[in-house]
């Protein structure tokens, strides 16, 4: 499942904030990547309405890096 | 023409805390919140459950049928509110003095409730045309115009959107049109009625407003709280409050606004900083003179953190004795109407030498490591005090007040 999740973020991430598929990796920061507060809101937005979950804004607000989004969506799967 | 002083003279409230100013004083001095669950919107629908929401408001009892159909919500809050303004001023408007005052007020987005009846009539319902008069029933000067019309103002009247800091420009803009000599007395304040479904989605989508409730300050703090209601101040010159033998509530003192040329919505904290600065500039008074800070405090991680740091900036080892409190912990975050609410609150706090607290506080986050009156109000005489405002977009207008004294 967690290569599935990372695969829609990097797809994500490229079509949506123009990041080059290449360089996002699992231990990418978003910092690193680019991307601000309001960037990973909207990507855990569009995650969750792929895989149908929800994360409360408290896990959010702690989601900085695409290991940390991959491991969220997980969990919130699993529950 | 600058050195005109302006006092207060009236103040006005509709909100979750009290349908008057009297009632919003004393929850707000007894802490007692307006926060619960929201019921204008199915609950089912929204992530998160609780809001500041005015129960029991009948505007009827104000405005009569005719003027009610005119208005949306946020605009019937807003000339309630002003006209209790007007009433505990004891202001009467004439041919004479109509010209010579002001009506400055904020919203954040104006009259939604129309707007989304419009969608609810169109997307849902299929219908072919809307209500004849949503436009002047959304349109954001609404309020303003409908306050100017309904007292009889035909001074400068206009509407400032900025965001969560709106009502805090329109007060500071309509002090500095009093001092300036523009005009010799002001209505300024806000309103703001968010809890539509719409509106709360998008709310929702941001992920910024708490499960539970507002705890400004503490480490278990999770977001803000939406709040509704309208707030009003009436300002005039020291000289036409003299003369009409009008009770002095409080002066305005200083104003100060900036922008952070940053990111929509991360604060920055040099942006506030400055912000604070120019109004004790404007004020002509120190940073030590200042007795108490009704802070922006909207419960946010970023916020918070944020707003204390530009605090220790600006006051240095002030800060270490410097109480500031966070109302909204109350009131909830009435978004472009909540600043009104504040300024109101401000002056109260030195009119009755009672600072109110910040509500739901639990435990001390080191990042917030200040005096934050947790939970319960303090006596506490002060002669000056600061409001902030610090609004999505990165716009920050700070107001300073005094206390009266002969």
């Amino acid at each position: 499942m967690s290569e599935l999740i990372f695969e829609k973020i990097a797809t994500l991430l490229s079509s949506k904030k123009g990041v080059n598929k290449e360089l996002i990796h699992i231990d990418s920061s978003f910092e690193e990547l680019g991307l601000d507060s309001l960037d990973a809101v909207e990507l855990i937005a569009d995650l969750e309405d792929e895989f149908n979950v929800t994360i409360p804004n408290i896990e959010l607000q702690n989601i900085k890096s695409v290991k940390q989004a991959v491991n969220g969506l997980e969990k919130a799967i699993q529950s | 023409m600058n050195n005109r002083r302006v006092v207060v003279t009236g103040t006005g409230i509709v909100s979750s805390i009290g349908l008057n100013t009297v009632d919003f004083w004393n929850s707000l001095v007894e802490g007692k919140p307006g926060i619960g669950p929201f019921t204008s919107v199915d609950p089912e629908l929204i992530r998160f459950k609780n809001g500041a929401e005015i129960k029991n408001f009948d505007a009827s009892t104000s405005l009569d049928k005719n003027s009610l159909g005119l208005m949306d919500r946020f605009t019937q809050l807003a000339v309630v509110a002003a006209k209790e303004s007007v009433a505990h001023a004891g202001i009467i408007f004439d041919e004479e003095n109509a010209y010579r005052t002001a009506v400055i007020l904020g919203t954040s987005m104006g009259g939604v409730n129309t707007q989304e009846q419009t969608y609810i009539d169109l997307y849902r319902d299929n219908k072919s045309r809307v209500h004849p008069l949503s436009i002047p029933k959304t349109m954001l000067n609404a309020a303003s115009s409908n306050v100017s019309i309904q007292m009889g103002i035909k001074g400068p009247a206009y509407t400032i959107s900025t965001a969560c800091a709106s009502s805090s420009h329109a007060i500071g803009n309509a002090f500095w049109l009093v001092r300036n000599g523009i005009c010799d007395q002001a209505i300024a304040g806000g309103s703001e009625t968010p809890f539509t479904y719409t509106f709360l989605k998008a709310w929702e989508a941001i992920r910024v407003v708490a499960p539970d409730t507002c705890r400004p300050f503490s480490k278990t703090r999770q977001g803000m709280i939406l709040g509704e209601g309208a707030g009003m101040l009436v300002m005039e010159t020291l000289e036409n409050a003299k003369k009409r033998g009008a009770k002095i509530l409080g002066e305005i003192v200083g104003f100060g606004m900036t922008s952070d040329a940053g990111h929509i919505t991360k604060p920055d904290q040099k942006g506030a900083e400055h912000a604070m600065k120019l109004a004790l500039q404007d004020a002509q008074i120190s940073a030590d003179k200042i007795g108490y800070i009704n802070a922006h405090g909207t419960g946010t991680l970023v916020n918070d953190t944020m707003e204390v740091a530009a605090i220790r900036s600006v006051f240095g080892e002030h800060a270490n004795i410097l109480p500031i409190s966070s109302t909204k912990s109350l009131h909830g975050h009435a978004l472009g109407a909540t600043s009104s609410f504040e300024a109101v609150a401000t002056v109260m706090a030195l009119q009755n030498g009672i600072l109110p607290p910040t509500a739901n506080y639990e435990e001390l986050d080191e990042n917030c490591n200040i005096d934050v009156i947790p939970n319960h109000s303090r006596e506490k005489n002060i002669h000056y005090a600061l409001s902030n405002a610090f609004a999505f977009g990165g716009l920050n207008a700070v107001l300073a007040f005094k206390k009266w004294e002969e």
